[in-house]
């Protein structure tokens, strides 16, 4: 007797929740070779406004956390990516048709990445911080802060490798994230959410949009509540229009970056989504 | 303010009922009510709520939404310096947009009053005039379980400080005990209470607390026996308690208001309070009372929000309209 199939919903992954798109719309995941994969739900401007709201609510929790605690909850999300490798093998090898090998690559390569980021999140303050010389009997510190929301089109090219290596560096300080997935391939960001909401990360703070970036990038890049914008996987849309809407209320622009190496691993990913605070501080009570 | 004068409510009163407004008599009459067909007040109720309000049907319902504001702070720490920055905010709901409407009133405790009133100068009128009224609770608000003597002064000082409209609590206690007549009184004297020395009368909302009515068969009877006695609104709640304001039990309340129309052609207004906290659902409301009641009803003397956070989200949507872009909390004032 055969099985019947069980064929997966991919949805959005909003506020710790799953839900479909609120237009109801959505369209066909093909794999390399033409042959249909899933329905994945394409988000509107409505989702990506719930999920700004679903972000800023998580940010004061998130951003309030302990730094080590940070790297801890990092930490296990690269334990249950380990767990759950053998899927992800087999979702980026039938989306992105390359060999076992190549797909196992990746997947290594992005639970490398996430350990390598989690590390940073209780010592970047000590290299990105610093205490100021001053003329005074007082101290003068200044810290990296989070920014807040941190919205980001994930690179077009990569199912898990290029999501990761978005996403980690702007959690480490703090921030919470809503991010477009590669439209070609987004069924590795939405089972990434299955393992962020079976984590101990907290709802919000990581958002999944799965859909056109041409669409919803626009929207992102004018909403008042979003702090930053990293368009790392941007470079095929109308990028200068989108840095001149998010100039329009003041984020943090990264700028799109293409080839193997986008998004690279390094401290300068995560300080682009930091403010430094600078404080004073007597030395002592004479 | 138009309050109906008390010998008037009184008489109709009794034309009503036929008979004295006593317990044995309220109860023949609220009992003979017909019964609330549950499922289908909230089937209804779900319906108006599906209706899509765009573009410009949606900027007008935003402005409407604004004009018809009682905002809020009831807090036991509520300072007159709070009271102040919600009065500015009252006159200025957006500084940067002087298109903005400003709310029909502020709603404050009946010792903040004065504070209100300060603050508003020459702003503090009718709201039909552009104006800010001050609306202030009393009767031992949010529970109500206070002597009769301690309502009356807790009424008359607002009023005496220049609170145009008294939204007092009914005696929930009393009215599940089915000692209807002893909150028909209340709200009879509570009224009287509003009057001033120069014969006008602070507008009088009467807080039914639906969420501690328990049924809507309660909610109705409640309704009615607040217009009887002479209520110029009928308000859902104090926002104290859970579950508040609803839009099943508002649509209800609009029915009666709808009703007693029909039968005596005078206009109750009403409140829901509590709990409505996105433009999505304000908008709710007004279709809701479009639809029951009709058009006329949506002015802020037959139709008010209790509601302090639901400003800010309409401000935010407001603002989504002018500029075209999605706004955030940082744009608008911290409560």
């Amino acid at each position: 007797m055969t099985r019947l199939a069980v064929p997966k919903t991919y949805k959005l992954y909003i506020g710790g929740a799953f839900p479909r798109s609120e237009s109801g719309r959505t369209y066909e995941i093909v794999a390399a070779d033409g042959a249909f994969l899933a329905n994945a739900a394409k988000a509107s401007r409505k989702d990506a406004r719930d999920a700004i709201v679903a972000a800023r609510a998580a940010v004061a929790g998130w951003s309030g956390a302990t730094a080590y605690n940070r790297g801890q909850v990092l930490y296990r999300i690269a334990e249950l990516l380990e767990g759950r490798r053998a899927q992800f093998v087999a979702e980026i090898e039938e989306a992105e048709g390359v060999s076992r090998a190549v797909a196992s690559a990746q997947v290594d390569e992005s639970i490398d990445r996430w350990v390598w980021y989690a590390g940073w999140a209780d010592k970047f303050a000590q290299v990105a911080g610093n205490a100021n010389p001053v003329a005074g009997p007082y101290f003068n510190i200044s810290v990296p802060e989070p920014t807040g929301v941190v919205a980001i089109i994930a690179p077009q090219d990569s199912s898990l490798l290029g999501l990761v290596s978005a996403i980690a560096p702007a959690l480490v300080a703090g921030n919470s994230v809503v991010v477009v997935a590669s439209e070609r391939f987004p069924l590795s960001a939405i089972s990434l959410a299955e393992v962020l909401a079976t984590s101990d990360v907290p709802k919000g703070v990581v958002n999944v949009l799965t859909g056109s970036p041409a669409e919803i990038a626009p929207w992102l890049a004018s909403h008042s509540d979003v702090n930053a914008i990293d368009l790392v996987g941007a470079g095929a849309l109308d990028w200068i229009s989108l840095e001149v809407d998010a100039a329009d209320t003041l984020k943090r622009v990264l700028r799109p970056e293409s080839g193997p190496d986008a998004a690279a691993p390094a401290l300068g990913r995560i300080t682009a989504f930091t403010e430094t605070k600078t404080v004073w501080h007597t030395k002592s009570l004479l | 303010m138009s309050g109906t004068s008390i010998v008037s409510a009184r008489e109709r009163a009794l034309a009503v009922l036929g008979g004295e407004p006593d317990d044995a008599t309220l109860r023949r009459y609220l009992h003979g009510i017909p019964g609330i067909d549950a499922v289908g007040l909230e089937q209804r109720a779900a319906g108006l709520g599906t209706r899509s309000i765009k573009t410009t049907s949606k900027r007008w319902a935003l402005d409407r939404i604004i004009s018809l504001i009682d905002l809020t702070t009831l807090e036991g720490a509520d300072t007159p310096g709070k009271v102040r920055s919600l009065v500015a905010k009252a006159m200025t709901p957006d500084p940067a947009d002087p298109t903005s409407p400003r709310v029909a009133a502020v709603c404050v405790y009946g010792d903040m009053v004065p504070f209100a009133v300060d603050a508003l100068g020459a702003a503090h009128g009718d709201p039909d005039d552009g104006l800010v009224s001050v609306a202030a609770v009393a009767t031992a608000f949010p529970s109500g379980r206070a002597s009769l003597a301690i309502k009356l002064a807790d009424t008359a000082d607002a009023v005496a400080a220049g609170a145009d409209e008294i939204d007092m609590v009914i005696d929930r206690g009393a009215f599940l005990a089915g000692r209807y007549g002893e909150v028909f009184d209340q709200i009879v004297q509570v009224k009287e209470a509003c009057r001033r020395p120069d014969g006008s009368a602070a507008s009088l909302k009467v807080i039914l607390e639906t969420g501690e009515l328990n049924t809507y068969d309660n909610v109705r009877r409640a309704s009615w026996l607040s217009i009887l006695a002479g209520g110029d609104f009928i308000k859902t709640s104090t926002g104290k308690v859970s579950p508040a304001a609803t839009l099943p039990v508002t649509l209800l309340m609009l029915e009666v208001v709808r009703d007693w129309h029909l039968a005596t052609g005078q206009r109750i207004g009403v409140k829901p309070a509590g709990g409505i906290r996105s433009s999505k659902d304000a908008i709710k409301y007004l279709v809701t009372v479009a639809e029951t009641v009709g058009e006329e009803w949506l002015r802020p003397h037959l139709f008010r929000f209790g509601a302090s956070s639901l400003l800010n989200d309409v401000l935010l949507q407001r603002q989504k309209l002018a500029t075209g872009h999605y706004s955030g909390a940082d744009y608008v004032t911290i409560d």
